[in-house]
């Protein structure tokens, strides 16, 4: 099998890895990285349970090859805390009960943190809108939607 | 068992310096290699198994696959490896082309959106396809490099079927030019889905209309519509319609009765055909109201 050596920025660490070319980012960062917050949904680009920032805007993890994001910079859900510090979205989520089985919570925070990067005040159908590829059959998305807002306050 | 999340198969990834080095080397791998952009598509068909490739080519590095610009002169470029939020946020889009706007935001959803991209859903040449009704409205043509180097396809001319254009082995499509619209020209698209928003479309509708002295409607109209045949096609007969006569209400929903007619659809687990026939009227009938309501001089 072909390796491709890759130099990445993930949470603000700088890794070199060897990763095999049909290695996808999702698969990459919880295997190689231990990265395990990201999750494996669906595989199909459709759930967004391994949302991450790929340079700042969100993606599917698992619709992008470890080898061509050489140098590129991530930001997972791990990497949303700052200095042992929750993010004001994550703080939120906790608050409003928006985490029940937590298997979306990821990846709908990612999503979350790029939409208040984008549009610190967005209305509720802007926040909607925003999660469209985040899927939760746990809550209903109110407490979500409800915390989205709470952050954006 | 089904594996539920299967990896993707093995496969080398190609990314070449030069267009001329890409066409050599899907040419020379024929069947095996295929040029990637975004991956939305095909990474989901390779874990399904239904499509089989040894190499993946990597286009987003090739010369001219980057560009997004605006000439007021010559129209839009749009990339291969720009991406449909890309698109759908750009300002020069929205102004001047907001029927693709509209049409590249209403696909899945925003990190999608940031892997898909135009030229890709113009290349997988779906049914479906949300963004090539309006780039065939737009009058689409298409940059594409190949052996013997750089040459143009309308788009009105690519699709052979589903799946099916006429690019050749070897050949990477590179960009898309939409000339400059014509003037006053307003568009809608319209989708129905299983969801309102970021379902694949049951039906799509795409409607440019702008004035125009040589019909004596008054008025032009391209009408394309997406999953009711086997690739998005322009409602000839329905535009006929909007250009002979004064556009009125009765007109429009003439015009909608004339697109219904022209549906060849399928049936598949997002709707039936009988369901798709009758909503591709309701949905045209919408469409060209709203163009026209923006478009047109009432009273």
């Amino acid at each position: 099998m072909t390796l491709t050596h890759i130099t990445i920025t993930v949470n603000d660490l700088a890794e070199t890895l060897d990763v095999p070319q049909n290695m996808t980012l999702l698969t990459m960062l919880r295997e190689k990285l231990s990265l395990t917050g990201t999750k494996n949904g669906c595989t199909a680009g459709e759930c967004g349970a391994c949302t991450v920032l790929l340079n700042g805007e969100p993606v599917n993890s698992c619709m992008v090859l470890a080898a061509e994001c050489d140098g590129a910079d991530i930001t997972t859900v791990e990497g949303l805390a700052r200095e042992g510090k929750l993010s004001r979205v994550q703080e939120a989520i906790i608050k409003s009960g928006g985490v029940q089985c937590g298997f979306c919570t990821p990846g709908m925070l990612i999503s979350a943190s790029a939409l208040l990067k984008r549009d610190p005040h967005p209305t509720e159908d802007e926040i909607r809108k925003a999660i469209v590829g985040n899927l939760c059959r746990c809550t209903g998305y109110v407490r979500i939607v409800d915390a989205i807002k709470e952050a954006a306050k | 068992m089904i594996n539920p999340h299967p990896e993707l198969p093995e496969l080398e990834y190609v990314k070449p310096a030069s267009l001329v080095e890409a066409s050599r080397f899907l040419k020379e791998h024929d069947s095996e290699a295929r040029p990637f952009a975004g991956g939305t598509d095909c990474f989901v068909r390779m874990r399904d198994g239904v499509m089989k490739l040894k190499y993946l080519v990597d286009v987003k590095g090739l010369n001219g696959t980057q560009d997004l610009s605006f000439d007021p002169k010559k129209g839009l470029t749009i990339g291969a490896a720009v991406t449909m939020n890309k698109v759908a946020d750009n300002a020069d889009v929205t102004s001047h082309y907001p029927l693709l706007s509209q049409a590249a935001g209403s696909v899945a959803s925003y990190q999608l959106r940031n892997r898909a991209t135009v030229i890709g859903n113009i290349c997988n040449a779906s049914p479906a396809g949300d963004t090539i009704g309006a780039c065939i409205a737009y009058e689409g043509v298409l940059n594409v490099h190949g052996e013997s180097g750089m040459h143009q396809v309308p788009l009105s001319n690519f699709f052979l079927g589903p799946g099916k254009t006429v690019l050749k082995t070897g050949d990477i499509v590179v960009s898309i030019t939409l000339p400059l619209p014509k003037e006053g020209s307003f568009g809608v698209y319209k989708k129905l889905g299983r969801n309102i928003i970021g379902d694949l479309s049951i039906i799509g509708v795409a409607v440019l209309g702008y004035p125009c002295q040589e019909s004596p409607s008054g008025y032009q109209f391209r009408i394309v519509l997406a999953s009711v045949a086997s690739v998005p096609f322009e409602a000839f007969k329905a535009e006929a319609v909007l250009a002979k006569t004064k556009i009125t209400n009765d007109v429009i929903a003439e015009a909608a009765l004339a697109a219904m007619e022209s549906v060849k659809p399928i049936d598949d687990v997002r709707g039936s055909a009988r369901y798709r026939k009758y909503m591709a009227r309701n949905l045209t009938r919408e469409t060209i109201s709203e163009v026209w309501a923006k478009i047109g001089k009432h009273g």
